[in-house]
């Protein structure tokens, strides 16, 4: 793995004995298990909490309240003087929690707006923790050093007490998320409606909330009080490209969080000077823009693609009716073309024609002769057919339902007839009666046959 | 025991403004800078509040880290110059890219604006963390700034004493963001209020939400410095905040801003003096508690207002009834 | 001959989840007064926004005096739906009215005196002056809709587009808009309103637009706004039309081949 190695050397690692990026998946150090449990444990919790935020269109929420906490970190650590991480927990939960409200507070008292409030609540909550944070580093006690780590997460700092503690509210909120996983749906979609069927939209609302509180109050030391914003939106963000389906999407969030906490406690493992938090960031960003590019269906490349297939349907549906013209006019369906002569009839470039004529061939609709001449063949013919009768069907229908003068129909045409589909077209031609002539006296092609 | 309680607090709120009055020479300058990231954060702030985008300015004054950053590498000093123009390509990269998450990646904003800034920040810190020997800045510094030691550096002109260099950089910033306001007035005021009739009357709305991300992120990397990436925000959606539950005219809101904005540095001073604390901290806090007292008291959009409101309502209809 | 105020060219939009519309073809006279009809969703909002180069065209085109809409778009006054903006912006009526003034300004400058004394002028045509500096989130509904109509006015344009200007309004602003509208025609204005109240429209305006989802009817009130016409606009529904168009909305992009 020289990739690795050399990876591994860029961060400064040193090179004697077992290398520390394989020593490190022997997880023979209690630290390194300590360190992967609570990361990938976090990064789940918060992966699938985030969704619900996500789906109400508030991601932004988690960075605010993230910010927010840093105020109860210090004042907790005022009052006690010690480092237990429950007292953190509780000092970060309240003040989370006050950011909340606070949030809540200012949309529904005041006239200002909700992006507004986040902000307001993240800047004046994390100023007040800076204050605090200052004045207990100048009061100069020797323990407050590991405050510090709020800032940017040092997952190589937790230690058992902290695990458990990361690992009994994790778990707590993935338990409770299961429970209440059809309320939290409801009241994600619609929380009018979810008033209306009488569920206690506050309460399930609040315990929303307090569920996001605790995954960030948790998240703090391992990740940082900047980052953890990002553990709530991304994974989420990426895990909606891949699925429609809600339970499935907070599962692939809880995956994608997971695998981000231990990749970040992977490098955190190899270079100790590296701060946790943006390593995380940097892998669930790489997984979410992976999924942006290729997810199915929804991703990037998978439009692209479908975008570029239906240009190639199109430009050989369009020569198709293009010889069915020509045999129209001909009476004869037997003859061959030129290339020249489609081209001279048809807009489009020669090789967008000839990879046209390519496929039309090895699709067996069209044979070229030894003078390279194109012609339908049997099956070419019956798909030519259909294609003009979609053409002339929709002609028929604008100018006869919806009344538009039958000189304007023709471009309308052009694009309608690649997109109808079997059952459409049966539609249409029962609406229509079972037309034979199109707007301009031209005959219809029947079912199964030609002129 | 309450006496003493009582009598400590008012020692306490007795001693800030005393702070003030006795700041020295440093101090003053202190509060000017204070003073001009506010003033130059507000300019901006209050047509970022108005369009909704506070969270834009919160993502941009973090993602401006690696532009800083590579700055820094590339020049390989705290030349201003390479870093507003670093700063300012981020914060229009993080405006860009966000666009491009929404509209080619259909990812809804809020969730672009949290992946996109999460993303750039994280690398910012990891770049700063590996170059941390070659990079005079220091990662705390980042996030909440050292405005103490911004007085002794100094701009030499020749033999005499010109001096900080924040104040220069920020005197600038300050004149260049007026000037885009004054001279985009208009524009800035139609793409906010109604973007379509702006659209409508021939002005360009892309090109203007594009300069105001620009100077957003010229007036965060500018501040920045003195009081750090996330204080900004607080200086660019509390003042402006405030002055919109005080005002309905958009040119004394941004004036009023630009008041609570320097009234929460001098105040902001003279706390962090009492408490021998973090100054830009305190600068955020103060504006805190000036939106709370906006919030409360505005006598047109206050809760008490309001509330006084409402009650003779309900005694004029129980009068009635 | 001078070219039609406005002219649509066979105007299709596709767009997001809003209904489509198909192939609009249609020019408006000078001193025309044109109530567009249709029942809800059927694109009337769409068709003035389309008009405004506000929603993408997916094909057609839209002329104003001859030429480009995208290029004469200034000379256009546009009154959108009321709800479109935020009325909490800290800003006067009066200053709402100066901005119809702001596209004939130039790039940096300011509004002057006399933009000042036009801004005036339309705020007392409205019958609002008494409320020139009041803040806009303090006016009633039928207050903030002439607000709008005096911000168009101002614009000082011959072609007005205004998405349902009688939505939300009281008896007397809805009596001083339709004096407003007959002053414009006078003046040989083109005005495009779309109505939602079919009672009123022949009192009202001289010529009607039936729209739904196509244009089913365009001409005089008394030849045009018949039983027959109004039951083929509100009844009868074009379920294959519907179709059809979600098909296109479906595949984000429209793809056109010509031919010679």
């Amino acid at each position: 793995m020289p990739l690795i190695e050399s990876l591994w050397a860029m961060l400064g690692g040193a090179t004697e004995g077992l290398p520390p990026w394989i020593e490190f998946f022997t997880f023979s150090s209690i630290n390194v298990i300590h360190v992967v449990l609570g990361c990938s444990l976090l990064g789940a919790s918060a992966g699938a909490i985030g969704c619900f935020s996500f789906l109400r269109k508030r991601s932004l929420i988690g960075d605010a309240l993230a910010h927010a906490a840093l105020p109860g970190v210090c004042v907790a650590f005022m009052l006690t003087g010690t480092k237990n991480p429950l007292y953190f927990l509780l000092g970060a939960g309240a003040s989370c929690w006050l950011g909340a409200v606070s949030v809540d507070a200012i949309v529904r008292y005041t006239r200002c707006k909700e992006d507004s409030a986040l902000g307001m609540v993240l800047s004046v909550f994390f100023g007040v923790g800076i204050l605090l944070l200052t004045y207990i580093q100048k009061t100069g006690d020797a323990a407050q050093s590991g405050l510090d780590h709020y800032l940017f997460g040092k997952a190589a700092s937790l230690v058992e007490s902290d695990v458990k503690l990361i690992a009994v509210v994790s778990l707590g909120v993935l338990g409770a998320l299961v429970l209440a996983y059809k309320e939290l749906k409801v009241i994600s979609f619609d929380p009018d409606f979810a008033g209306a069927i009488g569920l206690p939209r506050r309460l399930v609302e609040l315990m929303l909330a307090t569920m996001i509180v605790l995954s960030v109050a948790i998240g703090l030391q391992a990740v940082g009080v900047v980052l953890m914003a990002a553990l709530l939106v991304t994974p989420a963000a990426a895990a909606r490209y891949w699925t429609d389906r809600l339970n499935i999407m907070l599962m692939l969030a809880a995956g994608i969080g997971a695998f981000s906490g231990f990749f970040g406690a992977y490098v955190s493992y190899l270079s100790p000077k590296m701060p946790t938090g943006p390593w995380i960031v940097v892998a669930v960003t790489s997984l979410f823009l992976a999924s942006l590019m290729f997810a199915p269906r929804r991703g990037v490349l998978s439009r692209l693609m479908r975008h570029y297939r239906f240009r190639k349907k199109t430009a050989r549906e369009n020569v198709l009716r293009t010889l069915y013209l020509f045999g129209e006019r001909a009476d004869n369906w037997e003859q061959g073309y030129l290339l020249n002569e489609i081209l001279h009839h048809r807009l489009m470039s020669t090789l967008e024609l000839r990879r046209a004529l390519y496929r039309l061939e090895r699709n067996g609709l069209i044979v070229e002769t030894p003078d390279h001449r194109f012609a339908l063949t049997a099956a070419g013919v019956h798909a030519a057919a259909r294609i003009t009768r979609l053409h002339r069907l929709w002609e028929l229908y604008l100018t006869r339902k919806l009344e538009i003068a039958p000189d304007h129909v023709h471009d309308d045409a052009e694009e309608i007839e690649h997109i109808i589909t079997p059952e459409l077209e049966k539609r249409l031609i029962a609406d229509l009666g079972g037309p034979q002539w199109d707007p301009h006296e031209k005959h219809i092609p029947p079912v199964g046959g030609v002129a | 025991m309450n006496g003493q309680y009582l009598s400590g607090l008012a020692e306490f709120l007795w001693g800030i403004p005393m702070a003030v009055l006795h700041a020295d020479a440093s101090g003053w300058w202190i509060m000017l800078i204070g003073a001009l990231v506010s003033s130059a954060c507000s300019l901006i702030g209050c047509f970022l509040v108005l369009r909704r985008l506070s969270m834009l300015g919160d993502a941009i004054s973090h993602a401006v880290l690696p532009g800083i950053v590579i700055a820094f590498l590339w020049s390989g000093s705290r030349d201003i110059l390479p870093m507003l123009l670093g700063a300012g390509a981020l914060g229009l990269l993080t405006a860009f890219m966000t666009d491009v998450l929404n509209r080619q990646g259909k990812l809804q904003t809020d969730a672009a604006i949290g992946v996109t800034f999460t993303w750039l920040f994280a690398i910012g810190v990891i770049l700063l963390s590996k170059f941390a020997s070659n990079v005079d800045i220091d990662l705390d510094c980042v996030l909440y700034g050292e405005i103490l030691y911004a007085p002794f550096d100094t701009v030499l002109w020749g033999e005499s004493d010109l001096g900080p260099r924040a104040v220069w950089v920020l005197a600038g910033v300050t004149l260049a963001n007026a000037i885009f306001v004054v001279l985009g007035w208009k524009q800035l005021k139609v793409c906010a209020f109604d973007p379509g009739l702006a659209q409508s009357i021939g002005i360009n709305v892309a090109l203007w939400h594009y300069l105001l991300m620009g100077f957003t992120s010229i007036s965060t990397v500018a501040s920045f410095e003195s009081v750090g990436a996330i204080l900004v925000v607080a200086m660019l959606t509390v003042p402006a905040n405030t002055a919109y539950l005080l005002t309905e005219r958009l040119s004394h809101m941004i004036f009023i801003a630009i008041g609570v904005g320097i009234a929460s540095s001098v105040g902001g001073y003279g706390l962090a003096t009492v408490l021998d604390g973090s100054i830009a901290g305190a600068m955020a806090t103060v504006s805190g508690l000036f939106f709370v007292m906006a919030a409360l008291f505005s006598p047109r959009h206050g809760v008490v207002a309001g509330f006084i409101r409402r009650r003779r309502e309900l005694t004029l209809e129980d009068a009635q009834s | 001959m001078n070219p039609p105020p406005i002219e649509i060219h066979d105007l299709t939009v596709a767009y997001h989840h809003r209904p489509v519309l198909w192939d609009i073809d249609v020019s408006f006279a000078a001193g025309e007064l044109v109530a567009i009809v249709g029942p809800n969703g059927a694109g009337k909002s769409t068709l003035i926004k389309a008009m405004m180069g506000l929603v993408p065209l997916a094909s057609g085109h839209v002329n104003f005096f001859g030429e480009p809409s995208v290029k004469r778009r200034s000379t256009v006054a546009y009154v959108p739906q009321r709800g479109s903006v935020d009325w909490d912006f800290p800003t006067t009526a009066l200053d709402v009215v100066l901005m119809g003034r702001y596209g004939q300004l130039p790039l940096f400058g300011r509004p002057r005196r006399k933009d000042k004394e036009i801004a005036v002028e339309c705020l007392k045509k409205v019958g609002m002056l008494e409320f020139a500096k009041r803040q806009i989130s303090q006016l009633s509904g039928g207050q903030q809709q002439r607000v709008f109509l005096a911000r168009a006015l101002a614009q000082q344009t011959s072609v007005y587009l205004m998405d349902e200007p009688f939505a939300g309004v009281d008896a007397s602003t809805e009596k001083a808009i339709v004096v407003l509208l007959r002053e414009l025609r006078e003046q040989g204005s083109t005005v495009l309103v779309v109505h939602h109240d079919l009672q009123t429209v022949p009192e009202y305006f001289d010529s009607v637009m039936l729209l739904n989802l196509r244009c089913v009817a365009f001409g005089p009130v008394e030849t045009t706004f018949t039983a027959e016409n109004l039951q083929k606009t509100y009844g009868g529904h074009l379920h294959l039309l519907t179709e059809v168009g979600e098909k296109l909305r479906q595949r984000e992009w429209r793809h056109r081949n010509a031919t010679h």
